[in-house]
């Protein structure tokens, strides 16, 4: 039974990765989860110099759901170049790195101090919706996303994962700019960019105002904007959005997904990773699937 | 693997006052290493609701591999827990965090509302001279069960129960003095005492509450401010879930 895919070249012994921000660098599930077990490790977003994040307030529960406004909080590169990745390197396992920044500039200095470590993908949050500068300016338009993505892609010694955001009319707009300019993959989606009020206190229930939406409400959105931008680049997709279980990343591998990053999932069950896997496996089995490959976009 | 999520099996539970519940747990993995001032995690059956609860540890027993949970129903999360009966069973992952720092110096033990169950546990660890100074609303719970442990003061904001007003003022009507704090509670009372302790060069330890969603210190929701810069993210942010919630008031800005 083959349970590995690929990614713009890099092979991930099974297809589950984790969203980025919902598991630090891994040393935090390390405690619960064999790191070595997983196709892969996507690191919280990474900048060229630490960011402090939102005030508090951070996040909220929704029904079904959550929505968080973080802000991108990070130790800088240098911090995680000297400790989070020797830890990963150690790992059996193929590290993504999320790479965040408020200008092109800041982008292409994290991923040019990335150039020479053992880095299997960069993954590029031009997506986040809890930052003003940077992050989404790039993911909402085009010719923004088709810009930055040409410039990463000039400077990058690993191949560059493109992460979309769904706070757009026509997502396919964007994985094709993102395609043409010459990403690698596309992850999606990131947050939905949504809103609390706390009645009791008459005031938002996160700090930030609004936050992103994340967790299986999601989830039926996430399934449909990667089938349809399956439907609209070649690219391979890493699908995301409210992957609880097994049977919901089947959905998204189905869909058109090559890998699945689950995210919100670990807040509720830090053990999800590993038993989305297993479960992936025992559907194979129960449906004599020999090639997980063969299930990816067999739902047209 | 020091922590730990398991299904952990009621033994009972009961309400002790208006919305605040009295829950006893068969947890033998998780009591066997948990400290004074940690927590644990409570996981909802229900999954709509996605993020797990954190609740403070009222008291430890090694022995029996038992924890016992006063809380406040303080939404529909809290509203189920306090619906569970002897026999059901409730995902808990612990024990999470880091206690209070126990020293030998004649002690003082404030808790406020809420705050007030962790300072139990605290209470039956700490050996030396204690005064203990409990805050409430209206209505007193677990004040008796304190008695056995040290002299209690008490107050709340109607004057129905002990000194009217604030811990802070129970503190200074009756004169309590002490080598060393330990405090739960709201902010607004966390900062009184901050202030009270750093004026008078007294070493309090605090326990702080903020919204979680991992636990365990990777999504950095639950992030206060402090004064040095954090080993975590090198900015000036402590992780509630992770670094403390026990925090010494010379750490944190509240």
């Amino acid at each position: 039974m083959n349970l590995s895919v690929d990614i713009a070249g890099v092979t991930l012994k099974n297809p589950i990765t984790v969203a980025s921000g919902t598991f630090g660098s891994g040393m935090e599930y390390d405690e619960f989860v064999d790191l070595n077990a997983l196709g892969a490790v996507t690191t919280k977003g990474v900048a060229s110099v630490p960011w402090p994040g939102n005030p508090t307030p951070r996040i909220a529960e929704t029904y079904g759901g959550m929505m968080n406004a973080i802000g991108l909080q990070n130790p800088g590169i240098d911090t995680f170049v000297a400790r989070d990745l020797p830890f990963l390197q150690k790992k059996d396992t193929k590290i993504i790195v999320n790479v965040c920044g408020k200008t092109t500039e800041e982008y292409v200095a994290v991923v040019e101090r990335l150039a020479s470590e053992k880095v299997d993908l960069l993954e590029i949050n031009v997506s986040c919706p809890n930052v003003k500068e940077g992050g989404i300016a790039f993911g909402q338009d085009p010719k923004a996303l088709f810009a930055i993505t040409k410039e990463i892609k000039a400077k990058a010694k690993q191949p560059i994962i493109m992460k979309l955001s769904p706070n757009v009319t026509d997502i396919t707009e964007m994985a094709r700019a993102a395609e043409a300019a010459g990403a690698d993959a596309l992850s999606l989606i990131n947050t939905l960019t949504g809103m609390k009020i706390d009645v009791k206190k008459r005031t938002f229930a996160v700090a930030n105002k609004t936050a992103g939406v994340s967790g299986p409400a999601i989830k039926p959105i996430a399934v449909r904007m990667v089938y349809q931008v399956a439907n609209a680049c070649k690219l391979p997709l890493i699908g995301m959005g409210g992957c609880m279980c097994a049977e919901d990343a089947l959905e998204f591998i189905m869909a058109g997904a090559s890998a699945v990053a689950v995210g919100t999932a670990n807040f509720h069950n830090p053990y999800a990773t590993i038993e989305i896997i297993e479960g992936i496996k025992k559907y194979m089995q129960d449906n004599q699937v020999d090639d997980i490959r063969s299930l990816i976009g067999c739902v047209k | 693997m020091s922590k730990r999520k398991i299904k952990a099996t009621v033994i009972c539970q009961k309400m002790i006052a208006a919305d605040i519940f009295d829950l006893k747990l068969s947890a033998k993995e998780i009591a066997c290493q948990a400290a004074p001032g940690q927590f644990v995690d409570l996981y909802c059956a229900d999954g709509s609701k996605l993020l797990p609860r954190p609740i403070s540890l009222c008291e430890i027993d090694k022995e029996e591999g038992t924890l016992r949970l006063v809380y406040r129903i303080a939404g529909a999360g809290t509203a189920m827990f306090s619906k569970l009966k002897a026999g059901d069973t409730i995902d808990i992952l612990g024990p999470l965090g880091n206690g209070f720092t126990l020293r030998d110096k004649k002690a003082i033990l404030i808790g406020g509302g809420i705050g007030i169950p962790p300072m139990l546990q605290l209470a039956k660890a700490l050996k030396c001279e204690k005064s203990i100074v409990l805050g409430y609303r209206d209505e007193a719970f677990l004040a008796e069960e304190f008695e056995q442990h040290g002299t209690v003061y008490m107050s709340s904001d109607s004057g129905i129960i002990g000194v009217k007003g604030t811990v802070m003022d129970a503190i200074s009507a009756c004169k309590i003095t002490g080598d060393v704090i330990y405090a739960c509670g709201p902010t607004p009372m966390l900062r009184a005492i901050q202030a009270y302790a750093l004026e008078n060069g007294i070493e309090a330890q605090l326990s702080l509450e903020e919204h979680m969603a991992c636990g365990v210190g990777a999504c950095l929701a639950c992030v206060c401010k402090s004064k040095d810069i954090d080993d975590h993210s090198k900015v000036h942010n402590k992780r509630v879930c992770k670094d403390g919630p026990v925090f010494f008031a010379e750490e944190v800005e509240l």
